[in-house]
């Protein structure tokens, strides 16, 4: 396996994806700043369609991008350091995404902690309540905000709770997976990670069943006040990251499958998928806590 | 041409002062010693002087000393700032309480104990910010009402705002509080000498955040009640004028005329003089839906403004003679030839209906 | 740590040396292509933006108003931070870390190349929507750097969409570059190169791509949450919705705070190579230099509130924060003694190198100074959003992040080119900056003392003598400017040649290879001593 030629860190020549990616996101900020301006000043523009295209060159993008980075490695291009790099990347940037999440719980726990019962009159702030909100009560699920809004919460059982049970137990298929993958089960290796596939699928689903009885039965909305607020942003946040997850598993289950790619000792882009999945779940878990059930 | 911090006129805000050069001479020093060490070596130690360089590149002893002796300044700082500190946030026992609302960009003030409350506006002329006419002493710092307070007594200020964050600062009284919409903050000051005291915005609010001052009278104790009574009395006249008003009809051209003063002070900061608004950040009036439709709607926005926009409600601000006026004029000024004359008693009418 | 058997050099592999044409810099995988290209970048936008500040000076320069509106004035001072702190400082620690880091180490590349340079080319883009903001109909961002809600949601102007974008697409490019930083640092170290053996730019760079990884996506939570204030009905930072206005400073700040830190570790680690190469003497108390690093990253998180003192914090938040702050003073003073003592009985030349970073210790120290005094809570009211303030993060800044990049580049620019720079061009450039930053930046701790509020187009008169000399101070400022770009292209277009030691004193891997440095460093890892 271990190809000599090539044990020194590879450093690839010229690429283009890079800028072809640059051209992507400068699309997508530059479309999307525009398109929300064309649906706020209700006007029709060339935003929403920039955004699309800025979409479909950065998805142009990775598919080019992976398939070089797939060919080399297939190629017994990479090294052992190298495949070092590509796993302290990742980790450090599901680092990253943590702390995207801990804008939005920082968010959320700022409300419950202070902003809320401060309105309500808590610590230096009794003036607050008695003189500007002398109506409003501090309590949490904010089911009535200072200016009179209305809504109500969301329990954490029902489709909540088979939700986190879905993911919970995609997390132990998706390791099951891979312990198949060092093992060299192939068989174990489909299996696990083809359910876990379906089990993103069906939390989607689900997450969506929820949002349109969210909207439509029980009149809690985005515009519902800090409790909708936190709670479409950080369920929102977390359905896209969900999403991701499922299409880089989807990938990897497709590469197994047709391709018969990865090897016990050699399946980063795997590993990286599988980590974020676990990460996808563990956010999920603090959300179950915090967003529903506290 | 003032150089340093002002003492202010309040035993805190002269304790914050006496804080402030403590901690500058500290500064100094640490700086005189550093550099000085730095500087004789610059000067002693050149390689053009011939010398060779030594050897040693650590030592723990120093090390520990230069980190211990810093901290202990640092200690020593931090005593007589948390006393002052904790001096400043204590609110309680006030003599009298005001409430200070910012809003793009003016002040209002409210007494709490007395029956009065009013806007206070920058009293600088357009004229003179433009460079056509030379400027006053107090340029910029010039207000149409001032905030009149006792001296000697605790006065406690509820901070809030209407729109933006605002900041209510008054150096000599070394108070700096910001004005956060939704939430009142609390300070407090107790003047020992009565005079004219002046301060400005200190939170950038938009366009004219430059443009938002302060001053504050502080007044005998005796001379403040005398004060008071008479403002009182002034605007409870007022209130009672008002409601003789409803009786009566202003012709067209009174309406336009007091419309257009209303207009040019209060709103053409954003729809313009010339009622064509700022393309992108604030609607022309001219040619408007809303200016040439339905009058009760026309209404409804100048009173209670327009949630979630720029657009304030001008309904507790101004009186019923200025706002009839201004609805008027909106409709008729620029071409918007509606030939709507609105009074006083559609207004009252509407605030009535609610 | 190395399983591999890094020693086979093998020839058959075609040796590519620089590509040609525009198509290098574009598709460019090189990690010294890339730095020149953020090196570049960041020149230009230092340009832009002090083009911007000559702007609010020339407005300042009289009261009353003369050449701009206020909201215009506005949307100068918000773009003039935004492009100095995003666009010029940030990108220039980001070139020099992609030019140095690897040779520092005896790496062969940054760790992920191509990574690498979608992270560059990301900033030109994301600058181009910045600026294109500013043609809207309505005018750009004006509601600061700072971008306090609600001035910048429910007040602001269209041009709002079009900035959270950009910092979006900014804020994604570094991370991605800090990302490559530390995997270069962590992974590709030379066999023998020990976290101890780490050159202090090194060092320091791990530890600012630590920060920037930490806190870069809570500022890009904090654009999303004014983004959906803003255009999709929520009420994070509204009372009537149970938000708060202060929250949205808190989040900021937890960004903004690590922010400053970003801009002046990497500072510190050039100062820290350049003082002991002129001194001809090692670094004194290195370990103590990196804890001191470590510490003061730490502390970063947990003083962010200290900009906040006026919002009406509870008591005990203001103490808290007030203590915190004030302990960074302690590492920070470790590191300025410890140049101090490297100094200290060493054998000084003064090159232009030296020159800038002894004005740095001096003028990063009155900033420093000037930091401590807003520090202390109850002063602070007093100072804060004025031009004391102002003074106080325009000498850390330019006297420190734009003083250390000019001496680093000024260190290294023969190692880049392989010829020596202009001296006396040089040293002109130094003198006249030193003089003119020093009227420019001093005399606003006086106007600040004295009441001039931060922010304002149009002042009262008795601010007005001390306003035209910092105006005069600006222009010259900005002009001596003119020659640090002189002394560069000469420098590129030829000059004595460089010898590969460079300076005297000079020690580390960078200074064993030839000047200029091979397209290609150490495809086979150096021996390490
Ligand atoms: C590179 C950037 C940088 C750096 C390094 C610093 C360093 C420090 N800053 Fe600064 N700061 C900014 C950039 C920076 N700052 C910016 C941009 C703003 C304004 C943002 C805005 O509002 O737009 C700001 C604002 C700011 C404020 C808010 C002011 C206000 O708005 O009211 C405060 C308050 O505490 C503060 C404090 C400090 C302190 C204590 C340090 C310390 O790290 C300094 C430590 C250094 C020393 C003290 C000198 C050396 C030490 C010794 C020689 C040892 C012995 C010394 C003693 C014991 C005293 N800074
Ligand atoms: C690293 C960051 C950095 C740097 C390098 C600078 C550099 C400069 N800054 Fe800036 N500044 C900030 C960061 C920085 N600033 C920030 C964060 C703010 C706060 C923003 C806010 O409030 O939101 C601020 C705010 C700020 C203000 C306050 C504005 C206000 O409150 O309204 C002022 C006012 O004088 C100012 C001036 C200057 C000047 C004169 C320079 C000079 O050093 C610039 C020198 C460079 C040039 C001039 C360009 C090069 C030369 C040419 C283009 C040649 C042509 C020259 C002439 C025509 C003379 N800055
Ligand atoms: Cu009001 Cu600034
Ligand atoms: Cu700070």
């Amino acid at each position: 396996m271990n190809n000599n030629e090539y044990e020194k860190y590879y450093v690839p020549a010229q690429s283009p994806w890079p800028i072809v990616g640059a051209i992507g996101l400068f699309c997508i900020a530059f479309g999307a700043g525009n398109y929300v301006n064309d649906v706020k000043n209700e006007v029709t523009g060339f935003g929403g369609y920039l955004l699309l295209a800025g979409i479909a060159i950065i998805i142009f993008m990775l598919v080019g991008w992976f398939r070089n980075v797939i060919d080399e490695s297939m190629a017994g291009m990479y090294s052992k350091q190298l495949d070092r790099s590509f796993r302290q990347g990742m980790s450090w940037f599901i680092f990253s995404e943590v702390m995207f999440f801990c804008a939005f719980f920082g968010a959320l726990l700022y409300a419950r902690v202070f902003s809320i019962p401060w309105l309500g009159g808590a610590s230096n702030n009794a003036m607050t309540h008695e003189v500007l909100w002398p109506a409003f009560e501090a309590i949490w699920p904010l089911t009535t905000t200072p200016s009179g809004q209305v809504t109500e919460a969301m329990g954490w059982n029902g489709l909540p709770l088979i939700n986190t049970i879905i993911l919970l137990i995609s997390s132990v298929t998706c390791h099951f997976a891979h312990v198949g993958l060092e093992q060299d089960k192939r068989k174990q290796l489909k299996w696990g990670l083809g359910i876990t596939v379906l089990l993103g699928v069906i939390f989607l689903f689900l997450q969506v069943e929820e949002y349109t009885h969210a909207y439509q039965e029980m009149g809690l909305m985005l515009s519902s006040g800090m409790y909708g607020n936190t709670f479409y942003l950080l369920t929102g946040f977390h359905g896209l990251h969900v999403t991701l997850g499922t299409i880089m598993l989807f990938i990897m289950f497709l590469r197994i499958v047709i391709k018969d790619h990865f090897t016990p000792e050699n399946h980063f882009g795997f590993q990286a998928a599988s980590w974020y999945w676990h990460f996808v779940d563990v956010v999920w878990v603090c959300l179950f806590i915090f967003v529903y059930i506290m | 041409m003032r150089l340093n911090m002002t003492k202010g006129v309040t035993d805190i805000s002269a304790s914050v002062y006496d804080l402030h050069m403590i901690i500058f001479y500290i500064c100094c020093v640490i700086g005189i010693v550093v550099f000085g060490i730095m500087f004789w070596s610059i000067i002693h130690h050149r390689k053009s002087k011939g010398v060779k360089p030594a050897n040693f590149h650590e030592s723990t002893k120093v090390e520990i000393l230069w980190t211990a002796i810093p901290f202990v300044i640092l200690i020593a700082m931090a005593f007589p700032a948390t006393k002052t500190l904790i001096e400043m946030e204590d609110t309680s026992d006030a003599d009298l309480t005001v409430q200070v609302t910012g809003s793009q960009w003016k002040w209002h003030y409210r007494y709490f104990e007395h029956e009065l409350d009013y806007y206070s506006l920058l009293a600088t002329p357009q004229a003179e910010i433009r460079n056509e006419r030379a400027k006053s002493a107090n340029y910029l710092l010039e207000v149409d009402r001032p905030l009149v307070i006792p001296t000697g007594q605790k006065v406690r200020f509820l901070i809030t705002s209407d729109d933006v964050i605002h900041s209510w600062w008054v150096p000599e009284f070394a108070i700096k509080k910001d004005a956060n919409p939704g939430f009142i903050n609390e300070a407090w000051t107790r003047v020992n000498e009565p005079g004219i005291y002046r301060g400005q915005c200190a939170e950038l609010c938009g366009k004219d955040h430059g443009f938002m001052p302060i001053v504050v009278i502080a007044k005998e104790p005796a001379e403040f009640k005398k004060w008071m009574a008479e403002q009182t009395a002034i605007a409870k006249q007022a209130k009672e004028e008002e409601q003789k008003l409803l009786a009566m009809n202003m012709s067209m051209e009174e309406l336009m005329t007091l419309g257009e003063k209303a207009y040019m002070a209060n709103c053409a900061a954003c729809h313009q003089a010339n009622g064509q608004g700022i393309p992108g950040v604030f609607p022309a009036l001219k040619d408007s839906a809303i200016a040439l439709g339905d009058v009760k709607q026309h209404i409804d926005i100048v009173v209670n403004g327009r949630a979630g926009t720029a657009m304030q409600g001008y309904g507790k601000q101004l009186g019923l003679k200025d706002l009839a006026a201004i609805v008027t004029y909106e409709r008729n000024a620029w071409g918007n030839n509606t030939g709507d004359a609105v009074q006083a008693a559609a207004i009252n009418e509407f605030l009535a209906g609610k | 740590m190395s399983t591999t058997n890094l020693n086979a050099d093998n020839h058959a592999e075609e040796h590519h040396g620089a590509p040609s044409g525009i198509m290098r810099w574009l598709l460019t995988t090189n990690h010294k292509d890339i730095g020149s290209l953020y090196l570049l970048f960041s020149l230009l936008m230092f340009f832009i933006g002090g083009g911007m500040a000559m702007v609010i000076r020339a407005e300042l320069f009289q009261p009353g108003l003369q050449i701009v509106e206020p909201d215009f004035f506005n949307q100068m001072t918000t773009v003039h931070g935004l492009i100095m702190v995003f666009g010029a400082v940030m990108p220039a620690f980001v070139g020099l870390a992609n030019w140095m880091v690897p040779m520092m180490i005896g790496a062969p590349d940054m760790a992920l190349p191509r990574m690498n340079n979608w992270s560059f080319w990301i900033l030109p883009f994301a600058f181009l929507i910045l600026l294109m903001s500013l043609f809207m109909e309505g005018g750009g961002p004006n509601f600061g750097w700072t971008f306090y809600a609600p001035l910048s949601t429910t007040y602001s102007n269209d041009s709002t969409a079009l900035f959270v974008f950009s910092v979006h697409i900014m804020g994604i490019s570094s991370i991605m570059g800090a990302i490559n930083v530390i995997v270069t640092i962590f992974n590709l170290r030379a066999p023998g190169m020990t976290f101890m053996k780490m050159p202090l730019f090194v060092w320091t760079w791990l530890i600012t791509a630590f920060l920037l990884i930490a806190v870069m996506p809570v500022l890009a939570g904090a654009v999303t949450m004014v983004l959906t204030d803003k255009y999709f009905l929520t009420s994070f930072f509204s009372a009537a919705g149970g938000g708060d206005p202060v929250m949205f400073q808190h989040i900021f700040w937890f960004f903004g705070h690590p922010e400053v830190y970003i801009m002046i570790l990497p500072a510190f680690g050039i100062i820290s190579q350049i003082v002991p190469t002129f001194s001809r003497k090692k670094l004194f108390g290195y370990s103590s230099m990196v804890y001191a690093t470590a510490s003061i990253a730490l502390l970063s998180f947990v003083v962010w509130a200290h900009h906040m003192f006026t919002t009406g914090m509870p008591l005990a938040g203001e103490l808290f924060f007030m203590y915190c702050t004030m302990l960074i003073s302690v590492p920070t003073g470790v590191k300025v003694f410890n140049w101090v003592a490297t100094m200290w009985r060493g054998s000084l030349t003064f090159e232009v190198p030296m020159m800038f970073s002894i004005a740095f210790i001096v003028l990063f120290t009155i900033g420093g100074f000037s930091g401590l005094m807003l520090a202390i809570t109850p002063a602070d009211f007093q100072y804060h959003d004025t031009y004391f303030v102002v003074a106080h993060f325009h000498y850390v800044l330019v006297t420190g992040a734009i003083f250390s990049i000019m001496a680093g580049a000024y260190y290294w620019l023969p190692k880049w080119t392989g010829y020596m720079f202009d001296e006396k061009l040089a040293k002109a450039h130094f003198w006249l900056s030193l003089v003119s930053v020093n009227v420019l930046f001093f005399p606003m701790h006086f106007v600040g003392l004295a009441g001039m509020p931060r922010r304002i187009p149009d002042y009262a008169t008795q601010f007005a003598d001390f306003n035209a000399v910092i105006s005069i101070g600006g222009f010259a400022f900005g002009l001596s400017q003119l020659l640090f770009v002189a002394v560069v292209y000469k420098c590129i277009k030829g000059g004595e040649k460089a010898t590969d030691q460079v300076w005297e004193g000079a020690e580390g891997l960078e200074w064993e290879v030839p000047s200029p440095a091979p397209y290609h460093t150490f495809e086979t890892p150096p021996d390490i001593k």
